[in-house]
């Protein structure tokens, strides 16, 4: 087999100093945001004492979920000794390592008291799956460094597997942990359920795999570095095994409410008159993010050809926002049943809302929060892929798996 | 421990001489205390002087912890005892908040340059007071009597 | 198993207080440990276990278009300082602002019966908002009080999400005007403390439950969950009541009659 060769990214210093100004651009804005929210106080966002987590969240729950996922290529490649995913493993940890930074400061920039940071780091309530995650998610960006070193460094590619297994093992920790934060919330209609935590594990698969897809491509793309066709289908297959699951559980999901009748409300909301929540479920969710991605990915036509196949890692990321959106803000807008069988007429002052479905709409600030959060991560992803030696200089068959190319052309 | 509080006493025996409340002490060196307020009265803090600009924070911090957890609120080293004895007062005789321009808290923590925080939350002027020595001095007169009418903190 | 250990809990509660209460009556007769109103001067020891502030709400008293409760408790609590922020819609600012009591009104969805009740922090004896909290400043005191160290909440609003009771607000804006006894901030999540501020100066009540006696109502009762002979557990023992969420077993330490 061919030794694979890694070579730091080779574009154009003016396409590459234009896409590090638009990105630093994106974050700019985004830290701009961020200062406002923070002088003003919360109340120039949409969030209010009903729906209290807002889009910050949606994008920082997301991007650190498919921080996980973007390991996921890596893992394979030596957990699961698939060869020919061993040349993706080195950016498949970066790109980790860059969304979880993202997502992390998107979460942490939406405190109340971002600047008390250093509290949260010092003092703990082990009883708070919070709290559980803030070392998950330290220990994850620490663990998949070591896992780059292992990959990078000859002298460390012997722990390889033993590092790589228990990155693997510690990103499904982070994942459930992820789920569960919403997943052991007694009190609301739409979480109180375990199923949330491996949902979000295959969640992370499918996000994290798109996201991979759609860098991979991109910076291939940009120095004219080749992509086999053998691999390409590899990729799209395991994104459709993703997506796929992530159906299933979708479905195992509101079957588990359906069944208990005093869960009927709150699945009549998600699926029939939630509104936007109902759209954003069936369009966002099933279409865009699940069934039109799966189509393309086993068109006969269309799953050849490579910018087809960018679409829908697209779709998938579309449509995990809005699953992130329903999951997280459609929940809370539903509203706490606190008296099974009476009807709620008046809940405090009028606009104080309980008992009926709390309005929501985002403000420009937490958008562009969001988006500079995705701009962190792509910024961190761009200066790594080159200052260091992250992407093989071919994906070529060949290159990859000789006796795969061999057996295809037999 | 010992000099610290042989200079507090000396401190105090001076501030004693020269006549404490005096606008010309108040703007001595690292002396903040206005002159309109009731700490200017007084002969020193509930701790010695030097003591208390050294380590405020620490006695406030402890009686935060004591006072949040435990719910002990009469004890004098709280922040709602610094603000009702050290708040500076207008001509007309309205409280000044302690944290504004040139009021106690403040003029020191510039001069320290020192980050504060308190005041994010906590008043700048008395007023709703739960405890301080003059509720507890309103208590002493109570015996007994049912704890319908005004409330604690209106007393 | 939950309401078969709370039974079992309050049985053992029950004996333990009557003990306490024979032998306080037996040694010291008038001791403070059940005549609250002696007690009226601050405390200098830390609050135990010994007593647990809890509610009872009759709501077949709670009057319809009544607010005295949540009218005292804006002004008791620095509540009715805050100012909405300029430019902010009227509506949405009612859903920012913080409350820590509302009246909430009821119709029996097969009845059509209306009932009236103000609904607080439910003080819980295993509150979910203590679990979650990353930093441990959502607590509970050894009294029984739910409250937030506002010293190091940093503001997170993961107990809001996890209160089944909607009882917190999180402060959204800059607060200018605030009382001594009720410290407030942009940032921190706040809510019900039974007005932990009187209690610890020795006055045995909160501003709703006096309010409602004033107006006459009668329709909230202050007092000890763990002192049988209190006029909180003398109410609860003649009128049954129950636990709003009751199924998610947190043994509340509000109680509710008529619902």
């Amino acid at each position: 087999m061919k030794r694979i060769v890694y070579r730091e990214w080779l574009l154009q210093p003016q396409r590459y100093w234009g896409l590090l100004a638009i990105l630093a651009a994106v974050i700019a804005v985004g830290g701009l945001s961020a200062l406002y929210m923070e002088h003003h106080g919360h109340w120039v966002t949409g969030m209010t004492n009903s729906v209290v987590w807002g889009v910050p969240h949606v994008f920082a729950v997301f991007l650190i979920i498919s921080a996980s996922g973007a390991l996921n290529v890596a893992s394979i490649g030596t957990v699961f000794d698939k060869k020919v995913y061993k040349p993706l493993g080195r950016l498949s940890g970066l790109l980790a390592v860059a969304l979880l930074i993202g997502g992390l400061l998107v979460l942490v920039l939406d405190l109340g008291r971002p600047d008390r940071l250093l509290v949260a780091m010092t003092t703990y309530n082990f009883s708070s799956i919070f709290a559980w995650n803030i070392f998950l998610y330290s220990g994850f960006a620490a663990i998949v460094i070591g896992y780059l070193w292992t990959m990078a460094e000859r002298k460390g590619n012997a722990l390889q597997k033993p590092v790589g297994t228990f990155a693997f093992l510690w990103r499904l920790a982070l994942t459930t942990g992820t789920g569960s934060i919403f997943g052991f919330l007694v009190g609301r209609e739409a979480y109180d359920t375990a199923i949330l935590a491996p949902l979000f594990v295959v969640m992370s698969f499918a996000y994290g795999l798109a996201i991979y897809m759609l860098v991979l491509f991109y910076a291939f793309d940009a120095d004219g570095r080749p992509i086999g066709p053998a691999m390409l289908k590899r990729l799209k297959n395991l994104l459709a095994l993703f997506i796929a699951a992530i159906l299933y559980f979708t479905l195992i999901y509101h079957l588990t409410k359906l069944y208990g009748a005093k869960n009927d409300d709150i699945e009549t909301f998600f699926l029939i008159s939630g509104g936007l929540y109902t759209g954003l479920f069936w369009v966002g969710w099933i279409l865009i993010g699940g069934l039109l991605p799966l189509g393309i990915i086993y068109h006969p036509e269309l799953s050849q050809r490579r910018d087809w196949i960018a679409a829908a890692c697209g779709m998938v990321i579309v449509g995990g926002l809005a699953a992130m959106y329903v999951i997280i803000v459609g929940s809370q807008a539903y509203p706490q049943e606190m008296f099974p069988g009476y009807s709620v007429i008046q809940f405090g002052a009028p606009g104080d809302i309980g008992g009926q479905v709390a309005p929501y709409s985002p403000s420009f600030p937490e958008l562009l929060l969001g988006f500079g959060g995705v701009g962190i991560a792509l910024l961190i992803t761009a200066i790594g892929v080159r200052v260091l030696q992250f992407l093989p200089e071919s994906l070529a068959d060949r290159d990859v798996d000789p006796h795969a190319s061999a057996r295809s052309t037999a | 421990m010992a000099t610290i509080m042989t200079k507090g006493v000396l401190l105090a025996l001076l501030a004693a001489v020269l006549g404490v409340g005096s606008a010309a002490y108040a703007e001595g060196v690292g002396d903040f205390v206005l002159p309109s307020s009731k700490a200017a009265s007084l002969e020193n803090c509930v701790e010695p002087t030097e003591y208390m600009r050294r380590n405020h924070f620490e006695l406030i911090r402890h009686q935060r912890d004591e006072t949040v957890y435990g719910g002990i609120r009469g004890d004098s080293h709280g922040l709602s005892g610094c603000v009702s004895c050290h708040v500076g007062y207008d001509d007309t005789g309205a409280p000044i908040e302690i944290d504004a321009e040139g009021q106690f808290c403040r003029s020191c923590h510039a001069y320290a340059s020192v980050e504060m925080n308190c005041f994010d939350c906590h008043a700048t002027v008395p007023r709703g007071e739960a405890w301080n020595h003059e509720v507890a001095a309103a208590h002493a007169h109570l015996t007994g009597s049912a704890p319908i009418g005004p409330t604690a903190a209106e007393r | 198993m939950n309401h078969e250990n709370e039974s079992m809990n309050q049985g053992r509660r029950d004996f333990l207080g009557a003990a306490a209460g024979v032998s306080a009556a037996a040694v010291a007769p008038g001791v403070f440990l059940h005549t609250p109103v002696a007690n009226a001067a601050a405390r200098t020891d830390p609050v135990t276990d010994l007593h647990r502030w809890g509610l009872l709400v009759d709501t077949s008293k709670c009057a319809d278009g009544c607010t005295a409760c949540v009218d005292a408790c804006d002004s008791e609590n620095g509540l009715n300082l805050q100012s909405k922020p300029h430019g902010q819609d009227e509506l949405k600012w009612e859903n920012q602002r913080a409350v820590w009591i509302r009246k909430v009104k009821l119709q029996d969805n097969l009845t059509g019966h209306v009932t009236n009740l103000p609904l607080m922090c439910q003080h819980c004896e295993h509150p979910p908002c203590v679990d979650v909290c990353p930093t441990g400043a959502s607590f509970k005191r050894a009294d029984g009080i739910v409250m937030v160290d506002r010293h190091t909440c940093i503001g997170c609003r993961y107990c809001m999400m996890a209160c089944p009771y909607k009882a917190r607000s999180f402060i959204h804006e800059q607060v200018d005007h605030k009382l001594t006894r009720a410290p407030r901030g942009k940032g921190c999540v706040e809510s019900c403390n039974l007005c932990a501020h009187r209690l610890d100066s020795g006055d045995i009540s909160t501003a709703c439950a006096e309010a409602c006696s004033a107006e006459g109502h009668q329709a909230l009762i202050f007092g000890d969950l763990k002192d049988p002979m209190g006029p909180l557990r003398q109410a609860l023992a003649k009128t049954p009541s129950r636990q709003i969420r009751q199924d998610l077993g947190l043994n509340t330490g509000v109680r509710y009659a008529g619902i």
